[in-house]
């Protein structure tokens, strides 16, 4: 009987996923005699975690009962500008955000499994990520959206569709990035070990695959989510031609204030956005990584551990306890049974060529689609425009690249300094961190009608002061990269620096930007990449029926989707890609190399 | 079954090599053909050096790579991949870190579909019997090292096998656990209470072999083969001290010292491809210096030497090695002995050992003389490192040929003979200093 009891409690301890008694400890002492006093009566932790549980339920239902409704039903609805109007449009554009990121979640592990184990699909989808990375989404809106449309015709479940989709896109590509990576870098020894076991590819994947992969997931999931907010705020209220589609959300509501004038409704707008990302912060992403902090190999003791209330609750709480231990019991009904060892099957005899033979077939396959493409793309081009429409873009795209390059290098002087002030000091860094990161996610279109509003008031001119709007949202990359960089920077170099009596320039030349710089070529790719990107929205923007333009890339595909010209459209998002692949390659890339050379990190 | 025809045998390894098809030239060989039988209660041993394919067959007898050509025949078949009753014990533990200890040693059981209720139960009785009760919700980073390898036992062991693999599973530890382990699995082994058959454990550790093993293979590398094969005729528990032991740890070292190639090759023709050990000049001059001291007056006994230093044999072997390749020293039947050249240089100042070390490497190291008659000719004094990597690899594996250059590098380096710029990675004559000023 009381084995029985033990083993329960064993197997309770070991679906609940707790962090390791060592780590709590260090944290929490009293947690131990907490522990013992455990019994069956239901807990506080309880009843929060039921109530929220059941609230996260109803809301979701609220918000997907919607779905169905046919497409001509939000044509006639106006946006409700009162703030009373505001959490259940919040609460839509948040059910976008989670099916996107259940969406990129499935796509990231899907995809970077292919990648990591066929050396053929590995050929092509590694480098294709790569682009799909650098393509600015936000000009291709049009197309999916007519593409959604099309699909489910009549109903807002294509525009749905066509938002989440949108989301997606900004949200995928760095997360399958990082699962490929952990992919491809499991440690050799475990991988031994799950054969030496003979583990079913599906155990392959739950023991060992996903939980190395998990604290890369999360964090990458984080970042995802931050540049999510931008896009969903965008792709709510589009224009396709002549046909405007607003689903119900934060960013229709904002759409609808800039078009009446109504810079109350913006400010309330800015509060809920708040509201609702620190909700997501702290009931999400804050529990996410204190949990996936187990699945660090080399977690060294008298580090800082991650904490979060949320965490502590759903450990701690008997109900949820049962609810994941019921969870983890179906999965494994549904899981693939044991099937047989691998030694019994038969082995294929291919002759010694044929590995070769099928490689090359392949490769002039895949070189075959991407001519056709190119050809197609370019003929598209070619048919609707002339050769000086395209030296047009290439001229534009440049004067949007001097303000990319002008507004990162002042972004850095800015927060580079900052950003190691900040690092140093551990404690600070420890508020500070959470704060840029939450900056980061800010959707800065929100902001945007403010500016448009200022420059109409003060007749500024529009190429200098709409160009702030692109890194509004993103310098923050650089900040965070900075204090993470300087936080780890080693304690015994800096003794020796201030040993050596290195100060001032010298100090900063000798001994913090080198030490840095990986991780400030980190955040200024990011920050760069995600200003491009905003170019779209930034610099063409309205205010009531007040345009404001400046002259870039951005604004060329800006005018040509709102005028529905997509021979422009795809000429300027292949332009803007060619820009981003291009500074990826030339710049970032050997920039960080060489970084991480002079850093000594192999 | 195969039973009938050898009641004793467990497993049989028969003709197995190993080798890796290269984009130039001949396959490389790691492994030469290679025949052991596992027999009932027996415990063997594969000795040997890093690179000489003693892990290389374990891994072949765990299914987790394939023999080049030959078979290993396990209950009657050729062996396809990883078998059941085949259990391996890792040298780096190979625990999941983010599974506790349960649930690292029931892993072992789940992957066959054995129930929960069952699984639980013969995980617990394992955790028991390999002295692990109350550390069951650990996780591994909770544990020392010792723990940490009981529960890669537990986990082998969970399973019931045949046979147990181990792979260097005590060179991880400090020596007080390593012994501990050693002991207490013995203990385990002699009194019976495990259903393995037959263990086959590999290691570097000449006493440890001798310590544990009934038989022991002795692997050679370049290629790896089997050079000997020695019956351990010692009861368990064994006694470290007692002379007979001794001697046959002696016996072994002097075979693992003797230079002898697979054609015997003189020492004084290495050839350009010569693998050569990355160890720095400061353990090189630091050896010299101890043997010239009073202590040993330019002699000694290699296992001695060993334990006075506290270096595992596989550490003093590559310093040796690297002496007698130089010229500083001679190494046979377990002795190492300082040359003239070495004498001298133990005596010498900086400068001196310098161009003593410059004179050695050109006369002595065919890949050093190489770069600097190549840095000679070419005009700019320059020559890129790939042009140097691309011609070791018609001799040795990518790896082992981008070793060998970094550990000529640092010998150059020291000797001034060339240098090195690892930004536009390529060799020059010129120092930094000397282009500067």
């Amino acid at each position: 009987m009381k084995a029985n009891h033990l083993l329960r409690g064993l197997r309770r301890e070991r679906d609940g996923d707790d962090p390791s008694p060592g780590a709590l400890l260090r944290t929490h002492p009293y947690l131990l005699l907490r522990g013992f006093a455990r019994g069956n009566l239901p807990s506080y932790w309880d009843v929060i975690a039921f109530a929220l549980l059941i609230g996260t339920f109803v809301a979701i239902v609220l918000g997907v009962s919607q779905f169905g409704a046919p497409l001509s039903q939000i044509e006639h609805q106006t946006v409700d500008l009162s703030p009373a109007a505001l959490p259940y449009y919040a609460l839509r554009t948040t059910l976008r955000m989670v099916a996107a990121m259940l969406l990129s979640l499935l796509f990231s592990i899907g995809y970077a499994s292919l990648a990591a184990k066929s050396r053929r699909a590995e050929r092509v989808l590694v480098p294709l990520l790569d682009i799909l990375q650098s393509v600015p989404i936000l000009g291709f809106l049009s197309f999916t959206v007519t593409f959604f449309l099309a699909l489910f015709p009549g109903r807002v479940f294509g525009a749905e569709l066509a938002s989440i989709f949108a989301i997606f896109t900004s949200q995928a590509w760095n997360m399958t990035f990082s699962v490929y990576q952990s992919l491809r870098t499991l440690p050799p020894d475990l991988v031994e070990a799950t054969r030496s076991l003979r583990f079913t590819p599906f155990q392959r994947f739950r023991k060992l695959e996903l939980p190395f992969a998990m604290p890369g997931l999360i964090w990458n999931m984080m970042m995802s989510m931050s540049g999510g907010w931008f896009f969903v705020v965008a792709s709510e209220a589009i224009m396709v031609g002549n046909q405007t589609i607003s689903l119900p959300g934060i960013g229709s509501y904002v759409a609808t204030a800039i078009a009446e004038r109504n810079l109350a409704a913006i400010f309330w707008a800015i509060l809920a956005m708040l509201v609702v990302i620190l909700l997501y912060d702290q009931l999400l992403f804050r529990p996410l990584i204190a949990w996936g902090e187990k699945f660090r190999a080399d977690s060294e003791p008298g580090t800082v551990t991650p904490e979060s209330w949320v965490l502590r609750m759903l450990q701690r709480s008997r109900f949820v306890a049962r609810l994941s231990h019921f969870g983890m019991q179906s999965l494994r009904r549904v899981a693939p049974r044991h099937t047989a060892p691998r030694s019994a099957r038969p082995e294929r005899a291919l002759p010694g060529w044929a590995p070769a033979v099928m490689d090359i077939a392949w490769l002039a396959a895949i070189g075959l689609i991407a001519l056709s493409g190119a050809w197609l793309t370019l003929r598209y081009i070619t048919q609707h425009l002339g050769l000086t429409e395209i030296g047009e873009a290439f001229l534009l795209g440049a004067a949007t690249m001097i303000r990319v390059i002008v507004l990162v290098a002042l972004a850095s002087l800015v927060w580079v300094p900052i950003g190691v002030a900040i690092g140093l000091r551990p404690r600070l860094a420890a508020v500070a961190q959470p704060i840029a990161q939450f900056l980061a996610a800010f959707p800065a279109n929100l902001f945007f009608p403010v500016a448009v509003y200022l420059i109409v008031r003060f007749h500024l001119h529009p190429d200098i002061w709409l160009s702030p709007l692109m890194i509004l949202g993103t310098q923050w990359y650089i900040l965070f990269n900075v204090v993470a960089g300087a936080s780890v920077f080693p304690h015994d170099l800096r003794d020796a620096a201030s040993n050596l009596h290195l100060r001032g320039w010298l100090w900063w030349k000798r001994v913090m930007i080198p030490g840095i710089l990986p991780y400030y070529v980190t955040g200024a790719m990011t920050a760069a990449g995600g200003s491009w990107n905003a170019s779209i929205v930034a610099e063409f923007v309205s205010w009531g029926d007040t345009q404001v333009q400046a002259h870039g890339l951005g604004s060329f595909i800006a005018q040509a989707t709102s005028a529905g010209d997509y021979p422009r459209v795809v000429l300027g998002v292949a332009v803007m890609s060619l820009f981003v692949v291009g500074f990826n390659r030339l710049l970032w890339r050997p920039m960080y190399r060489s970084a991480e050379r002079l850093a000594g990190v192999e | 079954m195969n039973d009938l025809q050898n009641p004793a045998s467990v497993l049989d390894v028969r003709g197995v090599r190993r080798s890796f098809a290269r984009t130039s030239g001949e396959p490389l060989i790691v492994l030469e053909a290679v025949d052991l039988q596992l027999r009932r209660g027996e415990i063997v041993g594969l000795l040997g050096r890093s690179g000489s394919g003693k892990s290389t067959l374990l891994r072949i007898v765990a299914g987790l790579i394939k023999a080049s050509d030959g078979e290993v025949v396990y209950r009657g078949q050729t062996l396809r991949g990883p078998a059941e009753g085949i259990a391996m014990v890792f040298q780096s533990f190979a625990l999941f870190p983010w599974l506790t200890v349960l649930q690292n040693v029931e892993a072992g059981l789940e992957a066959q579909g054995v129930a929960p209720k069952e699984m639980r139960e013969r995980a617990l009785q394992a955790i028991d019997v390999i002295g692990l009760d109350g550390f069951a919700n650990a996780y591994p980073r909770e544990l020392s090292g010792g723990m940490r390898q009981r529960v890669g036992f537990a986990r082998a062991l969970v399973t019931d096998p045949t046979v147990l693999l181990m792979d260097e599973p005590f060179s991880a530890l400090d020596v007080l656990t390593a012994e501990t382990l050693r002991t207490d699995f013995l203990d385990l082994w002699s009194e019976n209470k495990l259903a393995i058959q037959s263990v086959l454990l590999v290691t570097h550790n000449i006493e440890e072999a001798v310590f544990m093993c009934d038989r022991i293979l002795v692997f050679s590398s370049n290629p790896g083969h089997v050079v000997a094969e020695i019956k351990v005729p010692f009861q368990h528990p064994r006694n470290r001290l007692d002379p007979r032991f001794r001697q046959l740890v002696d016996e072994i070292y002097a075979r693992m010292t003797t230079k002898q190639g697979p054609a015997g090759k003189p020492l004084a023709l290495l050839s350009i491809g010569e693998r050569l050990p990355q160890i720095s000049t400061n353990l090189l001059a630091g050896l010299i210096e101890t043997l010239a001291s009073d202590t040993y007056k330019g002699r000694a006994d290699l296992p001695m030497l060993a334990d006075d230093l506290s270096l595992e044999a596989d550490e003093l072997f590559p310093i040796a090695e690297s002496l007698q390749m130089l010229g500083y020293a001679e190494v046979a039947a377990g002795d190492i002995q300082l040359t003239t050249i070495g004498s001298e240089f133990a005596v010498a100042d900086t400068q001196v050992r310098k161009r003593s070390f410059a004179r050695q490497l050109v006369t002595r190291i065919p890949l050093a003389a190489h770069i600097k008659s190549v840095l000679d000719e070419r005009p700019g004094h320059r020559a890129p490192l790939v042009r140097f990597l691309s011609e070791l690899e018609d001799y040795l594996s990518d790896n082992a040929a981008e070793d060998t250059l970094r550990a000529v590098t640092m010998w150059g380096r020291y000797a001034e003979l060339f240098t090195y710029d690892d930004d536009a990675e390529a060799f020059s004559l010129e120092s930094p200093e000397a282009a500067g000023s």
